[in-house]
């Protein structure tokens, strides 16, 4: 018989702003953002694979920078905006560029870790959209994959950047032909 | 015009779904479902005196507290022993939850059920077990040695030993004119798929069935292990297997103790219940593999020709035995490599240890025995002051000596028989990959600049695609869009994809309209599961056999409609068509219409088809006797032995002088794998298993101290590559089609990860020039080797003074 009293758990109503949308939920104060995005707002493209920060594949873009999910409480996402996975398309369902070369590369095979690396790679790309292959690799090297050894990552983090170039240049060709 | 597929590096049509946050993993499932939790023991070995669980009776949420007695019916017998042999004489398995004896740290003694994870745990935390703690058995030696047992009922905690010969090698090593003896270590890893295992069970009370989804490699293995278990008629349970994150090897293992105990509850509470496995139980409670101590004793010609090679090999199992031996009889044949060996002669004993259980890891066992073989082709070569690829190469099975029978046992029990191969066209595609001739001239350069470089090989063979069998079946639809299911398993080889080439092929249609399913039991009930490289093999052969039984039956019933020999028919685009005369078609869609006659219309296509509207031979039945009504086939493909892929690997490493970090310069990889059907597939494959290499050979390890405690159980300690530690992977292909099966195809998915202990061996050893004959090698172990050796404790290679002279302290 333990002696501890098990004390009845707080509920929080809290509101999360995730790929643009607002949200309602109520959490006990303990639940993981990872978790919450997961489980109660039904997002399940995050993804948990260690719940200690290490292999990054829960990583979403707190406020645009790349965080890890499982590190963080759902109610102290409050008054940030979230990217999930599920957010980084074009509202017509266009791939993001990153998205996009992972296809063209096979930078996946189980796509468990993926999420992870979309989002971390869409962040580094908008800070250093012309990466050198070295480069690339650093973006890279805070995320595990147990599938690729990396090779067809890399590859995908600069054709990315390579298609980020070219979406612009088919925009700057629109705009010139109105 | 359609273009061929097979061969093609064809983009993946999984990746749409995955790259968009729209996979479904085992935890993406059953919102709304109960959730498990285990008590799992903090001790190696201890007897459980007491369980109290009063404390956690009041937690929120409870729902139920099961310990073993409360187990039922065969659900409280031990777990299945998967794979028999006449040498595992003392196979031992766990119980589902732990019955009096815990033997190793993580065993599952408790399971709750709560309304959710975070409750469940809180649950755990108030369940208060009492144990004896026993002192426990740790490492291969001391389980050898034998002082005390992990089961008091297995003397020398032998679970088996098996001793195969071929010829009497200890005669033919005492009559060799050279000798060596090595004795080597390899230590445990671990699959460490990023997402563990998960079970989620749906019973359904009023048609008495049970819906299990499982992150497997074999649904079938688990649909029938739950419907004995639960008592339950095989058609009453189905498995589904969802997107896997994952499996390497581990997830082949079942009935997981969790794939019994979550069915069950979930059928006794009428409610789904959900088990999501959390990285530290993947540590202490799923799987290992490698380890073993190894003695090869060989003798040798001056050519450095072996004429005789007796192994011994010591394999830790673990505290269990469910998946039997298969590890070390993969180690013991496939040691042999492209090798002859003279006479030889393999002895192993699987010992118990109190320790995780040990069941096969990508590779399986091979990369162990290409240790043991590649560390001996090395030694002989430096005894002889040989080149250690001309030693390699007079050794080596010739491509007109194929198939070449080694008089063996393989792991499914047949023939070890290689069917084909070119090893010495391997070896010459590998050497100027790397650049081997060249490479002492790049080492003396690098030496006046005072940096130290070594370079590697090794050589491996792969069975693959062993038996017994795998299915395919294949459908077209009135859309004339194909769905094909197989009953094997995927964990991200791209199976959709590359069964979707072949069968685009086979039957003339775009891949676009191909949809494959595996690892479905409701879909596809035979199978046996996705291990061993198999899937391309055993599923593609089986689905482009179905494609062909299709394909002839929609020949026949256009042919019928055009009124055409189906001889002259030939089906392009989806389109059945008169070869030479475009214009006679009928869609392949139709052609199903009109392989289904029908009573009722429901849609215009259907209309076609019914009985009333459709032209009508009345002196036949609507369906002939030898028919079936539907455009749809199902084939088996069941090989008579494994078919065997062979690769060579060389690594360039430089070595610290002063720190001994190892600096991987250059990887370079020779591959054949036969026809390729995704060349980006199997190069993604190749990729991969050298980056576990990598892992395996410099970082990874189990660290259980004395007590049993895995003391580096989280991905903060247990080091896994990222990145900025796999170098640049260099691949070139051979293509030495099978001639066992009708595509020419082999295996590939375990080939990567086969000899990186081995290359990395050979080429630190190169750069150091003493005996490395332990791995993995961190910088700190490399270090003390070096403190060794320059204590005199080791002795030089013969080469070395040649090589590293002048640079060691």
């Amino acid at each position: 018989m333990t002696d501890t009293q098990i004390p009845t758990e707080q509920r929080l109503d809290i509101r999360l702003s995730v790929n643009g949308v607002p949200h309602t939920t109520t959490v006990t104060p303990r639940r993981l953002l990872s978790d919450c995005l997961r489980h109660d707002l039904g997002l399940t493209g995050t993804h948990v694979g260690c719940e200690h920060g290490v292999c990054g594949a829960c990583t979403v873009r707190i406020d645009g920078k790349p965080m890890r999910a499982c590190l963080m409480f759902a109610v102290s996402a409050q008054g940030h905006e979230i990217t999930t996975v599920e957010g980084l398309a074009e509202p017509d369902g266009t791939m993001h560029p990153v998205q996009q070369a992972f296809r063209e590369c096979h930078g996946l095979q189980c796509g468990f870790c993926t999420p992870g690396f979309l989002t971390v790679v869409s962040a580094f790309l908008e800070e250093n959209p012309t990466p050198t292959e070295e480069e690339a690799r650093e973006a890279v090297s805070g995320n595990l994959c147990r599938c690729t050894g990396y090779q067809n990552i890399v590859k995908s983090v600069l054709r990315a950047a390579e298609i980020t170039e070219e979406r612009k240049g088919c925009a700057h060709a629109e705009g010139d032909a109105r | 015009m359609t273009t061929k597929m097979f061969g093609a590096p064809v983009q993946r049509t999984e990746d749409l779904r995955l790259l968009v946050g729209n996979g479904r993993y085992l935890d993406d499932l059953g919102e709304g479902s109960y959730e498990a939790a285990f008590v799992r023991s903090p001790h190696a070995r201890a007897r459980i005196t007491g369980i109290d669980v009063t404390g956690a009776l009041d937690v929120d949420g409870l729902i139920a507290i099961y310990t073993y007695e409360d187990l039922t019916g065969r659900v409280a017998e031990p777990l299945p022993l998967l794979i028999p042999h006449p040498a595992l004489t003392h196979g031992r398995t766990a119980y589902p939850l732990a019955k009096e004896f815990v033997n190793h740290v993580g065993e599952a003694v408790v399971m709750v059920v709560a309304t959710d994870r975070y409750l469940a745990e809180d649950a755990c935390e108030r369940i208060t077990v009492e144990y004896e703690a026993l002192p426990p058995v740790v490492g291969i030696e001391n389980a050898h040695r034998a002082d005390r047992l992990v089961h008091d009922d297995v003397p020398g905690n032998c679970a088996a030993h098996l001793v195969q010969e071929v010829g009497d090698a200890p005669a033919a090593i005492a009559a060799a004119p050279n000798r060596l003896e090595l004795k080597l270590d390899i230590e445990r890893s671990a699959c460490m798929p990023m997402e563990g295992r998960g079970v989620y069970a749906r019973w359904d009370a009023a048609d008495e069935s049970l819906r299990v989804y499982t992150s497997t490699q074999t649904s079938t293995g688990v649909r029938a292990a739950v419907a004995a278990k639960l008592d339950l008629p095989l058609d009453r349970v189905e498995c589904v297997t969802p997107d896997v994150g994952g499996g390497f090897g581990v997830k082949i293992v079942h009935p997981w103790p969790e794939e019994i105990l979550i069915p069950w509850a979930a059928r006794l509470l009428d409610h789904e219940v959900k088990w999501t496995e959390d990285r530290r139980e993947h540590f202490i409670s799923a799987a290992h593999e490698r380890g073993q101590l190894q003695t090869v004793r060989v003798g040798f010609d001056d050519d450095g020709r072996l004429l005789g090679l007796d192994v011994e090999i010591l394999h830790d199992n673990g505290a269990y035995t469910p998946y039997g031996i298969i590890v070390p009889i993969i180690t013991s044949t496939q040691l042999l490599g492209p090798y002859k060996p003279g006479a030889y002669r393999v002895d192993f004993r699987s010992l118990y240890t109190n320790t995780v259980i040990v069941t096969p890891y990508r590779g399986a066992g091979r990369p162990q025995g290409v240790f043991a073989m590649e560390r001996a082709m090395d030694a002989i070569a430096d005894h002889l002051g040989k080149d250690r690829t001309e030693v390699r190469a007079v050794n080596f099975i010739q491509p007109d000596e194929m198939p070449y029978d080694h008089g063996l046992l393989f792991q499914d029990g047949r023939p070890l028989i290689y069917d084909s191969g070119d090893f010495p066209g391997s070896l010459d595609a590998l050497k100027k990959l790397v650049g081997w001739d060249e490479f002492e001239a790049y080492r003396a350069r690098a030496r006046a600049e005072g940096r130290r470089v070594g370079i590697g090989v090794a050589c491996y063979v792969e069975g693959t695609g062993v038996g017994p069998y795998e299915g395919g079946h294949v459908q077209v639809e009135t859309t004339g869009k194909v769905v094909v299911a197989t009953g094997l398993t995927s964990q991200g080889q791209g199976h959709q994809t590359v069964f979707a080439q072949i069968v685009a092929d086979e039957l003339g249609v775009p891949i676009e309209d191909v949809t494959v399913t595996t690892g479905d039991t409701r879909r596809f009930p035979y199978a046996v599961g996705t291990f061993a490289s198999r899937a391309a093999v055993m599923s593609g052969n089986a689905i482009a056999l179905a494609a062909r039984n299709v394909k002839a039956k929609a020949l026949r019933i256009a042919g019928e409609a055009l009124e055409a020999d189906p001889r002259d028919l030939e089906i392009v685009d989806g389109q059945v068509r008169v070869k030479g005369s475009p214009g006679a078609s009928v869609a392949l869609g139709t052609v199903a219409v009109l392989s289904n006659p029908l009573r009722y219309a429901f849609d215009e296509a259907s209309k076609a088809a019914t009985q009333l509207t459709g032209k009508a031979d009345f002196s036949k039945p609507p369906v002939a006797e030898d028919d079936e009504p539907g455009l749809e086939g199902r084939d088996y493909y069941s090989p008579p032995t494994a078919t065997f892929a062979n690769g060579m690997h060389a690594v360039i490493v430089e070595t610290d002088p002063d720190t001994a970090e190892i600096r991987i310069l250059r990887y370079c990889v020779v591959h054949d794998c036969g026809h390729l059907i995704n060349p980006m597939i199997v190069e993604g494959q190749v990729h991969g298993g050298v980056a576990q290499g990598v892992g395996g050979a410099l970082y990874e390890r189990m660290e259980y101290d004395e007590h049993g405690q895995l003391v580096n159980a989280s991905f903060m300690d247990f080091l896994m590559p990222y990145a900025s530690e796999v170098p640049k992977i260099e691949i070139d292909h051979l293509e030495t089609p099978s001639p066992l099966n009708p595509l020419g195809i082999k295996g590939a998915g375990e080939a990567g990860v086969i000899p990186a202990a081995a290359v990395f061996a050979s080429a630190i050893e190169d750069a150091e020039g003493f005996p490395i004959t332990r791995m993995p090698i961190q910088p700190s172990e490399l270090f003390h080797l070096r403190k060794r050796f320059a204590a005199g404790e080791i002795p030089a290679l013969r080469r070395g003074a040649d090589h590293a002279a002048g640079t060691h302290r």
